[in-house]
């Protein structure tokens, strides 16, 4: 085990590294963010809607489609090159693979949440600030299971035709039950409500975490296994 | 192909059977007090929505067993009851509408078991979009198999959200762990209409892993690719 | 130090190995010549681990991690400088940091890249990046190569100093397979031939000194008798 985290860790650096050198990635993700949040803004009523009552949803639709682009990068690095080849090579296990990819995943995620919740939070006028530990702690939480999901189809679609469109069709299904428990949850958040009472859903985005984050570290060799 | 002209009877048999459901529901059943006739199509819309959602958990099954065993024949049974899982999704999907306009005055209701059912159908266009895509026939079956177990795990969670939900749908009031609330001669012309439906799955799998046999050959000098 | 035994792979209906065996001692070279589609490649990814051959099997001393590989891509990251990606593949490799700064600096000196040591891949030009290549595939000091037409893009001089660099791993007591549909560049290095087609050895052989006309010369008359 040790090792398996070791080498991803050694993946994960290689991942960062890559993007800080292009930077292509994380700057048209934080840039497309920045757009839908402006399309929302055009997208509803002002005089109908109140912007509080659609935050929780303007929220989390930006973040779903900002992950949904971050996830197709992952595995579309290593098959420029065939570095994936290099890479199943290597006295590593498939697993290390798997951890380095979501855990470079995750930071890409976070990076791009961190970008567009002060915007979200000016463009709307909600006030963030006064429940933002409880409000990163249902974001970490929803992220981590629908990223460990992302990141084990992005595997399979990024060496399959359409692979830019495949993988949301893929993901959606498995994304909505996160997204539907987070909204509920950043919804009574952000009306000021306490956290317990959104307990049945952190517990619900918890146990879709531990399910799917095990099932993806145990799947994931059967989409390299050649 | 033996298993083929069986299924093909047994297709007959099962619509045959079935036309018998109905002749018993509309003649011999009695009307549902607040529904009137509109609860007759309960008889299509459970049964079909039961075995859309076992018809996942099958392909899942199959599908664990196939990552072991790396038997073919499980991957054409997962291939098959997602074919006909999808068959019964869109049922379901159809007649969920036909029975809410006059209930509940609206074609569609975010209701959220008829949601689910549409994820459920997404999730079997995907795992059928995913297996058209990939060339490698090896591959195909690896990258099935743990999506097709992806989507076993999701259905659990889809079943915790109905019940967290307030819901316009009806309560389930057959397979309540209290006794059957439903009178005596509408439970028995259920009970028919779902060992009929079952036929038909069954029918409708043995012609669908037929016909993947059938293709198998043909499909054999697709991964040229060295 | 490497041993074949009746390796047998089909892509669908096309035989790619066809009960492929041999072995390999220290200071052994062997050089596989056929044409394109023999099944070359094949057999190098199936001895590397990179395919599972479905029939017989392929055993390296020192498993995955004594193999040093280098094949038609690169696998090298577009945006990393040459040494970031030589530490980044060193690294998953296990070398210990000193033993990397050395043996980088070695290679580098020696494929004459030192000048390049701190450029992007993707800014180097072809020859250049199959020189990186070289040195990412011997940086872990690997007891096996197996190498897939590497001159491909190497100018008289590189491939002149690059074979220089395989005859001292060769007298280091490395193992090496080499595979190539050009007679001239393998066979000087080769201390045995064999000649490939359609997934066979048709001949398998001591190179006994024969120059490269003679192999050439043999080779074609292998090819046509079979």
């Amino acid at each position: 085990m040790p090792d398996t985290l070791r080498h991803a860790w050694v993946i994960a650096r290689k991942d960062l590294l890559v993007e800080f050198r292009s930077r292509t990635a994380i700057l048209s993700v934080a840039v497309f963010t920045v757009l839908v949040l402006l399309v929302f803004n055009f997208g509803r009523d002002p005089t109908a809607v109140a912007a509080v009552d659609l935050a929780p949803s303007i929220l989390w639709v930006t973040f779903t489609f900002a992950a949904m682009l971050t996830l197709n990068r992952a595995f579309q690095l290593e098959l420029e090159n065939q570095a994936l080849d290099g890479l199943l090579l290597a006295p590593i296990g498939p697993r290390s693979l798997y951890l380095g990819k979501l855990l470079a995943n995750l930071m890409f995620v976070a990076v791009v949440e961190a970008v567009g919740l002060p915007l979200f939070a000016l463009f709307f006028n909600v006030s963030v600030l006064p429940v933002l530990p409880p409000l990163a702690g249902v974001i970490a939480l929803a992220t981590i299971g629908f990223v460990a999901v992302g990141t084990l189809f992005s595997a399979m679609t990024t060496r399959t035709r359409f692979a830019e469109l495949l993988l949301p069709v893929l993901l959606l299904p498995f994304m909505i039950p996160p997204l539907i428990w987070a909204v509920l949850a950043t919804a009574a958040l952000l009306a000021g409500r306490p956290l317990s009472e959104a307990g049945g859903w952190l517990r619900l985005l918890g146990a879709y975490d531990i399910v799917f984050v095990t099932l993806a570290f145990f799947l994931f060799p059967a989409t390299v296994d050649e | 192909m033996r298993l083929l002209r069986a299924g093909r009877w047994i297709t007959v048999l099962g619509f045959v059977l079935l036309a018998g459901v109905y002749l018993r529901a509309l003649a011999f059943t009695p009307v549902e007090r607040s529904q009137g006739l509109a609860q007759k199509i309960f008889y299509l819309h459970v049964p079909a929505a039961i075995w859309a959602e076992t018809a996942m958990v099958l392909v899942g099954l199959a599908s664990v067993f196939y990552l072991f065993l790396k038997d073919p024949r499980l991957d054409r049974f997962a291939e098959a009851s997602a074919e006909v899982g999808t068959v019964f999704a869109a049922i379901v999907l159809t007649t969920g509408p036909i029975w809410g306009k006059p209930i509940w005055g609206t074609w569609w209701s975010w209701d959220a078991r008829l949601t689910f059912t549409l994820f459920l159908f997404l999730l079997y266009a995907g795992y059928l979009l995913l297996r058209g895509a990939v060339a490698d026939p090896g591959a195909r079956r690896r990258y099935a198999a743990v999506l097709g177990i992806c989507g076993m795990c999701l259905v659990p969670f889809i079943h915790f959200s109905v019940y967290l939900f307030r819901t316009l749908h009806p309560m389930p009031i057959v397979l309540k762990p209290s006794a059957p609330s439903l009178p005596g001669s509408m439970l028995a012309t259920w009970l028919f209409s779902l060992s009929v439906f079952t036929l038909l799955y069954v029918a409708f799998v043995m012609q669908r892993y037929a016909l993947g046999l059938l293709r198998e050959p043909a499909a054999g000098s697709e991964g040229l690719h060295a | 130090m490497l041993r074949a035994e009746g390796l047998r792979h089909a892509f669908g209906s096309v035989r790619a190995l066809d009960d492929i065996s041999f072995t390999l001692h220290p200071g052994q070279t062997l050089a596989v010549f056929g044409p394109n589609g023999a099944g070359k490649t094949t057999l190098l990814k199936v001895l590397a681990g990179l395919i599972r051959p479905q029939g017989g099997r392929a055993q390296i001393e020192g498993g995955r991690g004594a193999v040093g590989w280098i094949g038609h891509q690169p696998q090298l990251y577009a945006h990393l400088t040459v040494h970031e990606n030589l530490r980044f593949w060193a690294s998953l490799y296990d070398v210990p940091d000193g033993a990397v700064r050395r043996r980088a600096g070695d290679l580098l000196a020696r494929l004459r890249l030192e000048a390049h040591r701190d450029r992007p891949v993707r800014a180097l030009s072809r020859g250049l990046v199959q020189r990186v290549a070289i040195a990412r595939a011997l940086i872990h000091d690997p007891r096996v190569l197996l190498l897939d037409e590497p001159f491909t893009g190497l100018d008289r001089m590189a491939a002149e100093e690059f074979r220089r660099l395989l005859e001292e791993q060769v007298a280091n007591g490395r193992a090496t397979v080499l595979v190539t549909h050009n007679v001239e560049e393998g066979t000087e290095l080769a201390t045995d031939v064999a000649f490939m087609r359609a997934g066979r050895f048709v001949r398998l052989e001591p190179r006994a000194g024969r120059g490269a006309g003679r192999i050439a010369d043999a080779y074609r008359e292998a090819i046509a008798d079979a």
